[in-house]
């Protein structure tokens, strides 16, 4: 696990689009001028009848993907994950969703992956928007490895997907693809009994160095990595409230509607234990990197480790 | 159906009846008993709101037996009030407008790059001309060259609120639609013999897509139906069902 990341989850997720497509002429990855964003050139080069311009028109793009689906293609919809969870979503509901047909939605550039660039380019709140729509999962891998676990999921699935991917280099979490995925499951990346942290994307490195904070206070905590959103592994999120009595989700995602919220809906059922939700706040984000902003909103090892303690030690001042 | 169901798009469904009509009895090739065979000729009801009329032709097709028409809009049936994937024959749920001619365009574009020989078409509406999805597709249709598609649009001048040029001006179609690129020609949507001869006589090794404007009358064959926007949404009662279903029996007399 280091923190001197190289490769970024886009190239990754071409890399292995790239490697299936060759050999299956089905793929199609489907795009709206956003070649370079999600990193296509090479697969266009390699495979040129397997890729499809749409011009800047994300509607038309998602609607065009779905028409591929139905005449047996296996199309993926690769673009700035804002504009597609937003301005097409309509389309990924009926023509995708409620269509049930074959098509994989890749958002990169996800969250505040596009930094000073502004609120219009964020996408806080896909992950919200897309766990209301019945009939598609929700994937954000966290690491280059990951994503490439993922994207060879994602090659041989069938079903509508939304996967949010970042823009920038990452630090590895997982030192192989080869165990870093299986849909619908969480990771324990940290065994611990204290109280559980669960994060998605690029919430778990931080995440995992505020696991390193936590322990050399005397706090073990366990961290459960979730890439699957949609369908949740609500057992393994009911045997870590159980077992550590504590739960404490970051997510790189408005503070409504995500991992968070999807915890709480199935700890407020099912065991309820003392919860803090760590994501962005109900406002527009200022100016500033993805770094500055994790940073800003506390998203951070300290940050994260500074929250943590103070709901535990709340829960023993309570107990007394 | 209608009546029975106590609501539905009236007029909508018999302006656009004989384009489904001829479309399904004389222009497409299908199997009702493989409605996933690969190589059938495909139809997208982007106006879904239409769906009335087209359930009666997949219906008259085969693809489910007449009698469930009963059943349209009751609790849990297949034929909900606007097309889905649970009604056989159905290629997409549609219903929000302005959807059709994208998904259409992706089955053209899948046909080319497979070589295979079958047709897409998609009806649309006038008034869903407005949505912006449409030009979309439009321009995408152009670009990728896809003579395989067939647009239709279903001329007949009313949406919900009245006159399709008084609520948004869509006027005039015939240029909106060349100068992106599409090869338009004009018909009368309620002549079945120049609707037949029309798709007969549309070349399918066309570099660009087709463009049907179809001139129609909402609510045709009813007089006191046609012409009128109250009809977009409305079911008859008893009475108006008897008058409508008389006219309807005397102009098949008078036919033959």
């Amino acid at each position: 696990m280091s923190d001197a990341g190289g490769k970024s989850c886009r190239h990754a997720f071409t890399e292995i689009l790239l490697e299936a497509a060759l050999s299956d002429s089905s793929i199609i990855a489907v795009t709206s001028d956003a070649k370079g964003s999600v990193t296509l050139g090479d697969y266009e080069r390699a495979v040129p009848a397997q890729f499809v311009e749409m011009g800047i028109a994300e509607q038309n793009t998602v609607g065009v993907s779905a028409g591929l689906a139905r005449s047996g293609k296996r199309p993926f919809a690769c673009g700035p994950a804002s504009f597609y969870s937003a301005r097409a979503i309509e389309q990924v509901k009926n023509d995708v969703a409620y269509a049930n047909t074959n098509v994989k939605i890749v958002g990169v550039s996800g969250g505040v992956s596009y930094g000073a660039l502004g609120s219009t380019h964020h996408s806080l709140h896909d992950i919200a928007f897309m766990r209301a729509i019945p009939n598609i999962s929700i994937i954000v891998p966290c690491d280059v490895a990951q994503t490439r676990a993922v994207t060879r999921f994602l090659t041989k699935h069938v079903g509508p997907v939304y996967v949010r991917i970042g823009r920038g280099p990452v630090p590895e979490v997982y030192p192989d693809d080869l165990t870093a995925f299986t849909f619908g499951k969480a990771y324990e990346l940290c065994g611990g009994g204290d109280c559980t942290l669960i994060a998605s994307g690029e919430a778990v490195y931080p995440a995992l160095q505020a696991v390193g904070e936590l322990a050399a206070a005397g706090i073990r905590a366990r961290l459960l990595d979730m890439p699957t959103l949609k369908p949740l592994d609500e057992d393994s999120v009911v045997t870590a409230a159980r077992e550590t009595g504590a739960v404490v989700t970051i997510e790189e995602h408005s503070v409504y509607g995500g991992l968070g919220s999807a915890v709480a809906e199935v700890l407020a059922q099912k065991h309820a234990v003392p919860m803090r939700i760590i994501g962005f706040p109900d406002e527009f984000v200022p100016a500033g990197s993805s770094a500055e902003l994790f940073s800003y909103y506390g998203i951070t090892g300290p940050g994260i480790a500074a929250t943590v303690r103070k709901l535990l030690d709340r829960q023993r001042f309570r107990r007394g | 159906m209608i009546f029975q169901a106590g609501g539905g798009h009236t007029g909508g469904s018999l302006s656009s009846l004989d384009i489904l009509v001829a479309l399904y009895f004389h222009a497409m090739r299908y199997d009702p008993k493989d409605p996933q065979w690969s190589l059938r000729d495909r139809f997208v009801l982007s106006k879904g709101h239409s769906v009335e009329g087209f359930y009666c032709v997949l219906a008259e097709a085969g693809y489910f037996p007449p009698p469930e028409l009963d059943g349209y809009g009751t609790f849990n049936t297949r034929l909900y009030g606007h097309p889905t994937m649970k009604a056989p024959g159905v290629e997409i749920p549609t219903g929000a407008l302005g959807h059709g001619l994208s998904v259409g365009v992706g089955m053209a574009i899948a046909g080319k790059l497979d070589g295979a020989a079958y047709r897409v078409y998609v009806l649309m509406g006038d008034g869903e001309q407005a949505e912006g999805s449409i030009w979309e597709g439009a321009m995408a249709a152009s670009h990728h060259a896809l003579g395989n598609l067939v647009g239709i649009i279903d001329n007949n001048n009313l949406q919900i609120s009245g006159k399709v040029d008084a609520v948004m001006r869509v006027a005039s179609l015939k240029d909106r639609w060349s100068a992106f690129g599409w090869k338009v020609v004009e018909v009368d949507g309620n002549d079945m013999v120049a609707l037949v001869s029309l798709f007969d006589r549309l070349p399918k090794d066309s570099s660009r897509p087709h463009l049907v404007i179809a001139h129609t009358v909402k609510g045709k064959g009813v007089s006191f139906m046609e012409n009128k926007p109250d009809w977009h949404h409305r079911a008859p009662t008893a009475d108006e069902l008897d008058l409508a279903e008389r006219e309807l029996d005397k102009a098949l007399k008078d036919r033959d």
